[in-house]
C-alpha cells in the first residue's frame, strides 16, 4: 500500500539574490512499513522536500502534490497539519543538541508532544515518557526522565529526539541526517535502533543522508537527488550493485573502503554542487559529469525506467547497457552486503548473488 | 544552584565593600579636602568645624575613621548609622526611610507596565516581521527611546492634568500627590498613575527592542522546528517554546532598570514632586548636605547590587545550563 505519494514537487524560495529553486520536479512514493533513503550532497532539495510536506518551510513557493493516507498535505492549512504532524508524521534532525529544547526536561518535551495530540493528563504522558526512553534503550529511563539536553550524550539526545517522534506511533518517520552529527559506533548504534523500532511500531522511514554508507543497511529502496530532482531511484540493491546515473556512481567511488587495495586512491566528483538560483541547463549534473554529451548540455533527461532491475528508473541519456560498468566494492556496499546477510536477507530474493559478486570484486 | 547563589552574594558583598570604601575615600580621606568643612554645608561657624570633626572623629588617624565608618555601616540595628542631616538635623537614615517606599512604588508600578507594554509589543512585532504592526513598534521605540523625561512627563501633566482639570474633567492627581499604599490601595495607584506611565513609556521601548530582536533570533532556532514539528500549536510554540528562550536579554536590562528606578528616578520626582530618593539627593545637592548625598549614593548602591544578584538568581531559575557552571 502507498503511505506518502509525491508527484511533481517544485519549491522555490524568493530571495534578494533570485528565486532559489530548490525543488524542480521531485517524484517518489513510500510503501507502509517500508524505508525509503533519500540520497544527496548538500543542496540537493533532501530536507526542503520532508520541511514542505509537513509546512515547516513558511516563505516557500510550492506546487505539485503530496498525498499522505490519502489525503493531499500541500493544500491543508496549518490547523490540519498541525495534527498530522507528530502524529502522523514524525521527524527527527540532524543535531540533536540544537533539536532540543534547552530549557526543558527531556520528560517534559516528550510529555508536551504526547499531550499536543491526546488528552492524556500529565502523570500518565510522563509514565509514558519513561517507557519511550526505555524503549530506545536509555539506562535508568525513571532518572533520565528528569535530564536536561545538556546532561544527555549526543547519542542519548538522539534516542530522546526517537523516542519523542516515536511517541505517537506515527505512521511515517522522516529521519534527516540522524546521525550526521554523531561518531561512527553511535551512527551504527542508531541505525540498528531505527531498523528495530520500525519493526516495533510497523512505520514507514524516509531516511535522509548525504552517506550512502548510512542507508546501506537499512534503505528498501534508495533516491538519489542532484540539484533539486530525482537523478535515480531503484530498490536498494540495484542502487548499490548496478547504478546507472554517473552521479550515483560518484557517489560510491567516493566512499572510502575498509577492504580496497592499498594505496588506490578515492574517485571524487570533481566541482561542487550548482547554485540553485542559476541551475545549468540540460541535465544539472553535466557540468561535472565524465561522461557528459552534447545532449545533456540542452535537453533535460526525464526519469526513464532502466529494464534490467526492479522499479528502476534514472534521469540520464547514458544507454541502459551502461548500468553499472566501472564501480568498484567499496565500504557503502560491503555493509550493504553484510546487513543483508543476516536478519534482513530473506526479505530480499535475490541478495545471495549479490554478496558472491561482492566477494569477487574483494 | 545554592552554592551559585552563595558566591554571587559574596562577590556581591565584595562589590559593595568596593563602593563603600570608594565613598570613604572621595568624601573623607581625598588629599587636600577638609572633610569638616564639606560636611558643614554653606552657614560654617568655627564652633561648626569643631563640632562635627568631634562627632565624626575627623582628627583621628584615618585608618581608625575608615574603621568608625565601616563599624556604623554594619546593618544591625542599633549601629547602622548614616550620619545627621546637616540641614534639618534629623537622621539620614530617617530621612531615606521615609523617601524609599516611594521609589518602591515608582518602580513596582511602573515596571509592570513597561514589562508587560514592551514585551507584547515587542512579541507583536517579531510575529509579524515587516507587518503595519512591526512599522508601528519601531516609530514606538524610537519615539520612546529619544523622547526626554522631562517633556514626556511635562506633556503627560500638562494635557492629562491641567488641560482635563481646567475643563472640569478632573481624573488625573495635581503634582505631589502620594498616599502610602497600605493607607489605601486604590488612591496609591491613582496618586502614581502619571509618574508611572511617564517612566514606563520611556523605558518600555528598550524592551520592545530587545524583545523583538531576540525572539527573531530564537524562532530561526532549531528547536523551535521540533516544536512545530510535535505539531504544537503556533501559540504555544511563540510563547511556551520561543519567549521563554528569548528572556535572557530582558532580565538583564530588567535588573538595571529597575535598580536604577529604585536608587531615585531624579527627573521623574521633581516633575511630580514626589518626595523620593532622587528628590532628596537633588536637594541635599543644592545645600551641600553631604551626609544626605552620601547616604543615598550607598543605599543606590546597594539596590544595583542587589538588582544584580536577583538577575543571576533569575538566569539560574531561567536556564538549567547557568546551574552547572
Amino acid at each position: 500500500m502507498t503511505l506518502l505519494a509525491v508527484d511533481n514537487l517544485t519549491v522555490s524560495f524568493p530571495t534578494a539574490d533570485g528565486t532559489v529553486q530548490a525543488v524542480r520536479g521531485l517524484s517518489f512514493s513510500v510503501e507502509a512499513g517500508k524505508t525509503l533513503g533519500v540520497v544527496g550532497e548538500s543542496g540537493s532539495g533532501k530536507s526542503v522536500s520532508a520541511l514542505t510536506m509537513l509546512g515547516l518551510n513558511p516563505g516557500a513557493d510550492i506546487t505539485g502534490s503530496a498525498v499522505f493516507n490519502g489525503k493531499e498535505l500541500l493544500t491543508m492549512n496549518q490547523q490540519q497539519l498541525r495534527q498530522i504532524r507528530g502524529a502522523d508524521i514524525a521527524m527527527i534532525f540532524q543535531d540533536p543538541l540544537s533539536s532540543l529544547h534547552p530549557h526543558f526536561r527531556v520528560g517534559w518535551q516528550i510529555a508536551e508532544a504526547i499531550r499536543a495530540h491526546t488528552s492524556v493528563n500529565k502523570r500518565d504522558a510522563k509514565t509514558q515518557a519513561v517507557e519511550l526512553l526505555r524503549l530506545v534503550n536509555i539506562p535508568q529511563p525513571e532518572r533520565r526522565v528528569e535530564a536536561y539536553p545538556h546532561e544527555m550524550s549526543g547519542g542519548m539526545r538522539q534516542r530522546v529526539m526517537i523516542a519523542m517522534a516515536l511517541a505517537l506511533k506515527p505512521k511515517l518517520l522522516i529521519a534527516d541526517e540522524p546521525t550526521t552529527a554523531l561518531d561512527a559506533t553511535v551512527q551504527a548504534q542508531l541505525m540498528e535502533l531505527l531498523v528495530q523500532m520500525q519493526n516495533e511500531v510497523g512505520m514507514a522511514m524516509i531516511i535522509i543522508t548525504h552517506d550512502l554508507g548510512v542507508i546501506a543497511s537499512v534503505a528498501d529502496e534508495v533516491l538519489v537527488m542532484y540539484a533539486g530532482r530525482a537523478s535515480e531511484r531503484a530498490d536498494a540493491r540495484t542502487t548499490f550493485f548496478s547504478p546507472h546515473h554517473p552521479y550515483t556512481r560518484g557517489l560510491l567511488g567516493s566512499v572510502p573502503s575498509a577492504t580496497g587495495v592499498v594505496g588506490s586512491r578515492l574517485t571524487p566528483i570533481i566541482g561542487s554542487p550548482p547554485s540553485l538560483i542559476s541551475v545549468p541547463t540540460g541535465c544539472g549534473f553535466h557540468p561535472r559529469c565524465p561522461f557528459a554529451m552534447e545532449m545533456c548540455i540542452d535537453d533535460q533527461p526525464d526519469l526513464v525506467e532502466i529494464p534490467a532491475g526492479g522499479h528502476h528508473v534514472s534521469a540520464c541519456w547514458l544507454p541502459p547497457e551502461m548500468t553499472g560498468v566501472g564501480v568498484a566494492m567499496d565500504t557503502a556496499r560491503q555493509r550493504y552486503a553484510s546487513a543483508h546477510r543476516g536478519v534482513r536477507s530473506s526479505k530480499l530474493p535475490g541478495v545471495v548473488a549479490a554478496v558472491e559478486g561482492a566477494t569477487v570484486y574483494a | 544552584m545554592t552554592r551559585f547563589l552563595i558566591r554571587r552574594i559574596i562577590l556581591g558583598l565584595v562589590t559593595l565593600w568596593v563602593i563603600i570604601t570608594l565613598v570613604f575615600i572621595l568624601y573623607y580621606a581625598r588629599p587636600g579636602v577638609d572633610p569638616a568643612r564639606e560636611l558643614a554645608g554653606r552657614a560654617v561657624t568655627p564652633a561648626l568645624l569643631a563640632n562635627i570633626n568631634k562627632a565624626y572623629g575627623f582628627n583621628l588617624p584615618v585608618y581608625v575613621q575608615y574603621w568608625n565608618y565601616l563599624k556604623r555601616l554594619v546593618p544591625i540595628p542599633g549601629q547602622f548609622n548614616l550620619g545627621i542631616s546637616n540641614n534639618n538635623h534629623l537622621p539620614v537614615t530617617t530621612i531615606i526611610a521615609q523617601a524609599v517606599p516611594i521609589d518602591i512604588s515608582l518602580a513596582v508600578g511602573s515596571a509592570v507596565i513597561w514589562m508587560v507594554l514592551g514585551i507584547s509589543v515587542g512579541v507583536l512585532a517579531a510575529r509579524r516581521p515587516r507587518s503595519l504592526w512591526d512599522r508601528g513598534a519601531t516609530v514606538f521605540v524610537l519615539t520612546g527611546v529619544s523622547m526626554p523625561t522631562f517633556i514626556l512627563g511635562l506633556l503627560l501633566l500638562y494635557v492629562l492634568y491641567y488641560l482635563l482639570t481646567i475643563h472640569g474633567i478632573a481624573i488625573f492627581p495635581k503634582p505631589g500627590s502620594y498616599t502610602p499604599i497600605t493607607t489605601n490601595p486604590l488612591e496609591w495607584a491613582h496618586d502614581l498613575i502619571l509618574p508611572w506611565i511617564t517612566l514606563a513609556l520611556i523605558t518600555a521601548a528598550t524592551y520592545s527592542r530587545l524583545t523583538r530582536s531576540s525572539l527573531l533570533e530564537v524562532l530561526g532556532e532549531d528547536y523551535i522546528r521540533t516544536a512545530r514539528a510535535k505539531g504544537l500549536s503556533e501559540r504555544r510554540v511563540v510563547y511556551r517554546h520561543a519567549l521563554r528562550s528569548s528572556l535572557t536579554p530582558i532580565v538583564t536590562q530588567f535588573g538595571i532598570d529597575l535598580a536604577t528606578v529604585l536608587g531615585g528616578a531624579i527627573i521623574t520626582e521633581s516633575i511630580f514632586g514626589l518626595p523620593g530618593l532622587g528628590l532628596a539627593v537633588v536637594q541635599a545637592i543644592e545645600v551641600q548636605n553631604l551626609p544626605v548625598v552620601i547616604g543615598i549614593v550607598l543605599v543606590a548602591s546597594f539596590f544595583v547590587v542587589a538588582a544584580n544578584i536577583v538577575v543571576d538568581a533569575l538566569y539560574a531559575v531561567l536556564d538549567p545550563r547557568v546551574r552547572v557552571s
